[in-house]
């Protein structure tokens, strides 16, 4: 879980993941939707714990979010980084240990399911892995 | 869009509505939130008050700002030389996170703003960021060819005008004070801040003519 | 978030200073394309901590001065197909800047 592993992009330079600055990524993608309230509330518990609490920094945060790797990067959405670096943060930090988190997403399924939910049993990646595509995920 | 039941400290859980298939991402932002209020970190009311908050802050706020910064010469100045101030004179608290920075669109220079190590944004004042803000082709790109990007915004600027973009690389979030379009003499501040949006306040548009 | 720092600011308004391209020991704050460029010091920003050690739960002290440096787009990018007058400016830190050589 050490936050301090590099992902480099695949272009010569020996870029980090997220520094995309003078890269071309293509047209504008004009997309708009407004935040589902999961995503609200991983925006106000990191704005939480990063002030009221202090008991991590949003540097620590991206620090995490720029260790995935190029494709996990990619492809997921701008709250999907910051749940999982929200979460890989409390237990490299010992907030949380991994047993509490795994039963509690075991219970959090629970839950959705009894109020009518379908739910994933996928659970989200801790490291970057090699990740090809859908057919490789069993 | 914003569910008010979710402040009940009995059941802190509320399904989003539209809801598909739960994400594992929603499932973990659930079990997080669960854990973080047994051990006493954070609380369902501050989790929701954070999400209130955040309600009120959005374009319209910043076109209100815009407007009395066109109207009120000394509230301009106090803007661009001390944001955070400026702004809390207007009961707008930005927050500890970051200082804001005003900067000023001229005849001579236009103004846009991006993030290409992350989004950030002056959430305290205009709400979230839109998509596309965050969006690799918006990061990559804007930095290098910002009169391109502009122009798929539709926005063309002369060439006798600098683009001018600043990229948010440290913890000061910037706001563009776009130009008061002509035609508009005698508004009032109400009527000024109708020509305001959200992205002549990043810089890839500008206001709405009168 | 502005920091008394021990140190005054190394550099004033107007100094053309250059990025280093020193390859970053983790979390980084100048990006890519600028390390290696010069620039002018157009406005100093005040103290911050470091957020270079922050990321790794250090206090960041002491404190750094953070100059906004602006760089011209047409020296900055061969391509680049706009004005000459168009212009760049970010924030760095001052631990990333060194004054550009006279040469």
């Amino acid at each position: 879980m050490s936050g301090k592993q590099q992902n480099y992009r695949n272009n010569a330079g020996g870029r980090t993941v997220h520094d995309v600055g003078g890269l071309d990524f293509g047209a504008v993608d004009m997309d708009e939707h407004d935040l589902a309230l999961w995503e609200r509330r991983v925006d106000a518990m990191i704005v939480l714990l990063a002030t009221d609490k202090a008991a991590f920094t949003v540097d620590g945060m991206r620090r995490v979010i720029e260790s995935y790797g190029e494709q996990q990067y990619d492809n997921t959405t701008y709250y999907e980084k910051w749940c999982r670096a929200l979460r890989n943060l409390l237990v490299e930090q010992d907030v949380v240990s991994q047993e509490e988190l795994a039963q509690k997403v075991a219970e959090a399924r629970a839950t959705m399911r009894a109020a009518g939910r379908d739910v994933s049993d996928e659970d989200v990646p801790w490291n970057e892995g090699i990740w090809t595509g859908e057919a490789d995920r069993t | 869009m914003h569910d008010h039941h979710d402040h009940d400290h009995d059941h802190p859980f509320q399904p989003d509505h539209d809801a598909g298939p739960a994400t594992p991402y929603e499932v973990l932002e659930l079990a997080l939130r669960e854990l973080l209020i047994e051990k006493g970190i954070l609380t369902n009311a501050e989790i929701a008050g954070h999400i209130d908050k955040m309600a009120t802050r959005n374009a319209a706020l910043g076109a209100k700002v815009v407007a009395r910064a066109w109207l009120d010469p000394a509230f301009k100045r106090h803007l661009v030389d001390d944001t955070r101030a400026a702004l809390m004179s207007m009961d707008i608290d930005i927050g500890d996170l970051a200082e804001y920075r005003v900067v000023e669109n001229t005849p001579d220079v236009h103004n846009v703003i991006v993030c290409t190590l992350c989004s950030c944004y002056p959430k305290l004042l205009l709400g979230y960021p839109p998509s596309w803000y965050k969006s690799v082709t918006y990061r990559s790109r804007t930095v290098r060819e910002p009169r391109a990007v502009l122009k798929e915004f539709g926005v063309d600027v002369p060439d006798s005008t600098e683009v001018r973009v600043h990229d948010s690389t440290a913890d000061l979030r910037y706001i563009v004070l776009p130009m008061r379009p002509s035609g508009t003499e005698g508004w009032s501040e109400e009527q000024l801040a109708t020509t305001v949006s959200r992205d002549s306040m990043i810089g890839t548009a500008l206001p709405k003519p009168a | 978030m502005s920091a008394e720092t021990s140190r005054p600011p190394k550099f004033r308004l107007g100094d053309h200073v250059r990025v280093d391209d020193r390859e970053p020991l983790g979390h980084c704050r100048a990006p890519h394309f600028i390390r290696g460029r010069t620039g002018t010091v157009v406005t100093i920003q005040g103290a911050f901590r470091d957020p270079e050690r922050l990321a790794y739960h250090r206090p960041g002290l002491p404190a750094l001065t953070l100059y906004k440096v602006r760089f011209d787009q047409c020296v900055l990018w061969p391509d680049y197909s706009g004005p000459e007058r168009d212009r760049l400016e970010l924030d760095i830190y001052e631990n990333w800047l060194e004054p550009a050589p006279t040469t």
